[in-house]
């Protein structure tokens, strides 16, 4: 912005079409390219087959990492894709969207010699791609039927992760979602240039081939079922919920144009068709620090945004996006405003004009306002600032702790027919890869369960 | 800077890498390109009797690969040059006039009856070229037609067909041995009692490169079918060097001059080779896979290693590791060693221990204190060198030497300091007194 211009004097801009036709498509193609052959061979000969790997112990969901590179190197994709999905189903997504930067490239011993880790995550893509292209004869098969079935709530990672577990085990399972399509987050929640081509749909397809596992959507829970009801229907409940709730930002909001959820702007611009019909304010300003914002951030700079700030009340450290997240987001111009919170939201003509910030500091251990104020001029604003549990649904029937689902390490509830997981579940890091492992583990306890 | 000249059989050449004969020294084309890079010799490829053979013209090379496509090993089934007699023979002598200064050795392989050989002797020598190598070696194609290694694995074959040559040439001869026998001692010595002046080895060990589990052909393969190839390459350096080594330190043959030949893809292998008593080099896959440049960085390599190390001429390595070699009774029973492991440099992959745990002798633990931690228990260590050989991290794992007097945890006996070998020790039936 110039310094000369304000909010009082700026002209309300958000339109579609900012860009050419090329641009748009080099904005939003895959973020990080699949390796080739030759490049996969060659990262998985730097692989050290480590005895009890830590990169393996990183990995929430437990991924045997040296024999799926080995399998790699061996020329044996199937065999590779099978020691990654049978540990996690996911393991497409995950490979894309996985901060492996923190789980298992962080634990690779590579590192300690030449701060360079394998390339886990892109390995795991290659080997998944190369069998999603061909996948042959099914890789899993299911164990006798058992009569039982399971509804699970959400046809995000965590219950998708649940439906296959048991599908495989034999139950029948019934998976009941509020959204037009399957995939959770994955299909509505991330940034599009991490999951290029449709690849959530083809997951899920895959997912359910394994056959078994029937896919209600457009089925809210306490709109079309309830809770009761399921636990009354059938031999046991998954509850991989997510966290549909948009935190309030604490102050007033006007009634303006512009103002928006981050995720609902995210998952516009998943489900479009065609990214030059979708509107982008010339000056955004996003409010938060998690991967929401730095994916609102991004993807505006990327529709053609000239200015787009991420303010967070905290320091750099204190963001939940990750370090990688946040060099992303800088990489792609978008200014990082720390120590400042909204005070509030200018409009005029029923349009936004700019968001008043509060500077703060750290004093005494409590985050406190410095009496110093700014204004930055934006004519959109995205809310970014977390989700949370919609629990109304869930009445009295399973123990809340801080507005989250309270359950044990296999995911039982306080209710006994009713297990959790997914970000859903107190104690989540909001995680693809854990949601998969809550999913996975509670099928195996349901299983127990069902078959004591 | 090291002087690399050598002078082998009375042959000079500016430095002592001389290409094998192989396809790149099937004419004068490939042989003036390689006097232009710098080799010091060649020995042009195989002659044999008019008509002259023909090749396959399908694939001829196969190679073992690593994932990042380097070339571990390599075969051929190429055979003995396939062009005129006389062309060979005129382009050869062409080529030494142009190219004094370089060694030009001629490569020979006729039928066992001495008339053959004493034909072809004088033309060859009448190029005007510095010696002959007997190819006894070619363990495909040639050698079903009773020539190449099926005369090489025939001591006495050896010894007639070296001795006409002795006989009906004045030019220094070397014989090419076959690793595809039980000894090379065997072989080595035949060549020596009929005159040879020097032998030269390995030619190629027999070898199928692989299979094609899609069509279940072996590969390569020439259509449906194919035939063993000469296995050379780097993955066939090893048994080359204990083959120079036992003719080197074989009583019989010690001394013979020899040209080493296997594998050699640097300076240093070159240097082995030069250690363990061969005079000079011969390199074929290098130049197969590299191109003839990469002569250059070879030279520069031995030559800066000899700077380095204080050797002014190549003579004063030949040999110089052969007395290190010996038989296994007479290695020191009293030697014991511990590995080590450098906590600083260890970067905890843990393959030490998985390998010593499942397939050695369990003397390598895992965690410390609940945490991920290697190290050498010494009471179990066997001082084996395992661990040392899979350690990625160079110089992490190391070998100890226990001193004398120094207690040995595994057996906890005192390290005796003085030499005592299997010959003399107790659990020896056939020991002699000490």
């Amino acid at each position: 912005m110039s310094p000369t211009e304000t909010a009082s004097t700026a002209q309300p801009d958000i339109r579609a079409g900012r860009l050419d036709a090329a641009q748009y498509r080099s904005h939003f193609c895959d973020v990080h390219p699949p390796l080739t052959l030759a490049q996969a061979r060659i990262e998985a000969d730097r692989c050290y087959y480590c005895f009890d790997a830590p990169c393996q112990t990183a990995c929430p969901t437990g991924i045997d990492i040296p024999s799926f590179i080995q399998r790699i190197a061996d020329n044996n994709i199937r065999g590779s894709a099978h020691a990654i999905l049978s540990a996690n189903p996911l393991g497409g997504m995950c490979a894309r969207v996985c901060p492996t930067e923190v789980l298992c490239e962080e634990a690779c011993v590579r590192n300690t010699n030449e701060d360079k880790p394998v390339e886990i995550g892109q390995l795991q893509r290659h080997a998944t791609d190369a069998y999603f292209d061909d996948p042959g004869a099914p890789l899993f098969t299911r164990a006798p039927s058992t009569g039982r079935t399971v509804a699970v709530v959400g046809a995000g990672p965590a219950g998708l992760a649940c439906a296959h577990g048991l599908a495989r085990l034999g139950h029948d399972v019934v998976v009941f979602d509020a959204n037009a399509k399957p995939g959770g987050l994955n299909e509505y929640g991330l940034a599009t240039y991490k999951t290029v081509d449709n690849f959530a749909q083809r997951e899920v397809e895959w997912l359910l081939s394994i056959g078994g596992i029937d896919i209600r959507n457009k089925t809210a829970l306490g709109r079309d079922v309830t809770l009761e009801q399921l636990t009354q229907d059938y031999d046991a409940v998954f509850l991989g919920l997510g966290l549909a709730g948009v935190n309030a930002i604490g102050i007033p909001e006007p009634d303006a144009v512009g103002v928006r959820n981050a995720v609902d702007f995210i998952a516009e611009l998943r489900q479009a068709k065609d990214y030059a019909q979708v509107p982008v304010g010339r000056r955004v300003v996003v409010i938060g620090g998690g991967m929401t914002a730095v994916d609102a951030a991004v993807q505006s700079r990327k529709l053609g945004a000239d200015e787009v700030t991420i303010v967070y009340r905290r320091g750099d450290d204190a963001m939940s996006a990750s370090l990688h997240e946040r060099d992303w987001a800088r990489t792609n111009g978008v200014l990082v405003r720390h120590w400042a919170a909204p005070r509030e939201i200018l409009a005029r003509e029923g349009h936004v004009t700019g968001v008043r910030f509060a500077r703060t500091q750290q004093a005494g251990g409590k985050l406190v306002e410095t009496g110093e104020h700014f204004t930055l001029p934006a004519d959109m604003v995205l809310k970014a600032i977390g989700q949370s549990l919609v629990a109304q649904p869930l009445g009295a029937m399973v123990e809340l702790q801080g507005g989250r689902i309270v359950t044990d390490a296999q995911g039982a509830t306080s209710h006994p027919k009713v297990w959790a997981g997914g970000d859903c579940r107190v104690g989540g890091r909001d995680l693809t890869v854990e949601a998969v492992e809550h999913g996975k583990v509670a099928a195996l306890a349901i299983h127990a369960a069902l078959s004591a | 800077m090291a002087d690399l000249s050598t002078e082998f059989l009375g042959i000079k050449s500016p430095n002592p890498f001389w290409l094998a004969s192989a396809p790149p020294t099937d004419k004068e084309y490939n042989v003036v390109r390689a006097f232009e890079a710098g080799w010091g010799g060649v020995v042009w490829k195989t002659l044999g009797e008019d008509p002259h053979i023909v090749n396959v013209y399908g694939p001829r090379y196969g190679a073992l690969l690593g994932n990042d496509r380097r070339v571990i090993g390599f075969n051929n089934i190429e055979l003995i040059s396939d062009r005129p007699l006389q062309t060979n023979l005129d382009e050869i002598g062409r080529v030494k006039r142009a190219w004094p200064d370089r060694a030009m050795v001629v490569s020979i392989m006729v039928p066992c009856e001495e008339a053959s050989w004493r034909r072809i002797l004088p033309m060859v020598e009448d190029t005007g070229c510095d010696g002959i190598e007997l190819n006894f070696g070619c363990p495909h194609g040639m050698s079903e037609r009773g020539m190449g290694s099926s005369v090489g694995q025939v001591p006495q074959y050896i010894e007639m067909v070296a001795r006409w040559c002795k006989t009906y040439s004045k030019l220094p001869v070397i014989v090419k041995l076959t690793p595809n026998i039980t000894d090379i001692r065997y072989p080595a010595r035949a060549a020596k009692a009929g005159g040879a002046d020097a032998v030269s080895l390995i030619n190629t060990i027999n070898s199928v490169m692989g299979v094609n589990l899609e069509t279940m052909t072996m590969t390569p393969s020439v259509g449906k079918q194919g035939s063993h190839g000469g296995y050379c390459g780097t993955a066939v350096r090893p048994i080359a060097l204990n083959m120079v080594a036992e003719i080197a330190r074989d009583p019989q043959t010690a001394g013979l001059p020899i040209s080493g030949i296997g594998g050699v893809h640097t300076w240093h292998d070159a240097a082995e080779f030069i250690a363990l008593g061969a005079g000079t080099v011969q390199v074929c896959t290098a130049a197969m896979v590299y191109g003839f440049r990469i002569v250059q960085d070879m030279c520069d390599g031995l030559s800066n290693f000899m700077d380095q190390q204080g050797y002014t001429r190549v003579s004063q390595m030949v040999g110089k590791a052969v007395p290190s070699i010996t038989g296994w009774s007479n290695l020191n029973m009293n030697h014991i060693e511990k590995a080590v492991i450098n906590q600083d440099s260890c970067i905890q992959c843990g393959r030490c221990h998985v390998v010593c745990e499942d397939t050695s002798h369990q003397a390598i633990s895992a965690t410390r204190d609940g945490k991920r931690h290697f190290e050498i228990m010494e009471e179990e260590c066997v001082g084996c060198n395992l661990c040392v050989s899979v350690c990625p991290v160079p110089e992490t794992i190391t070998m100890r030497t226990l001193a004398a007097g120094e207690i040995d945890k595994r057996s906890g006996k005192k390290v005796d300091g003085n030499y005592a070998n299997w010959t003399t020790h107790p659990n020896n039936p056939m020991r002699v007194a000490a």
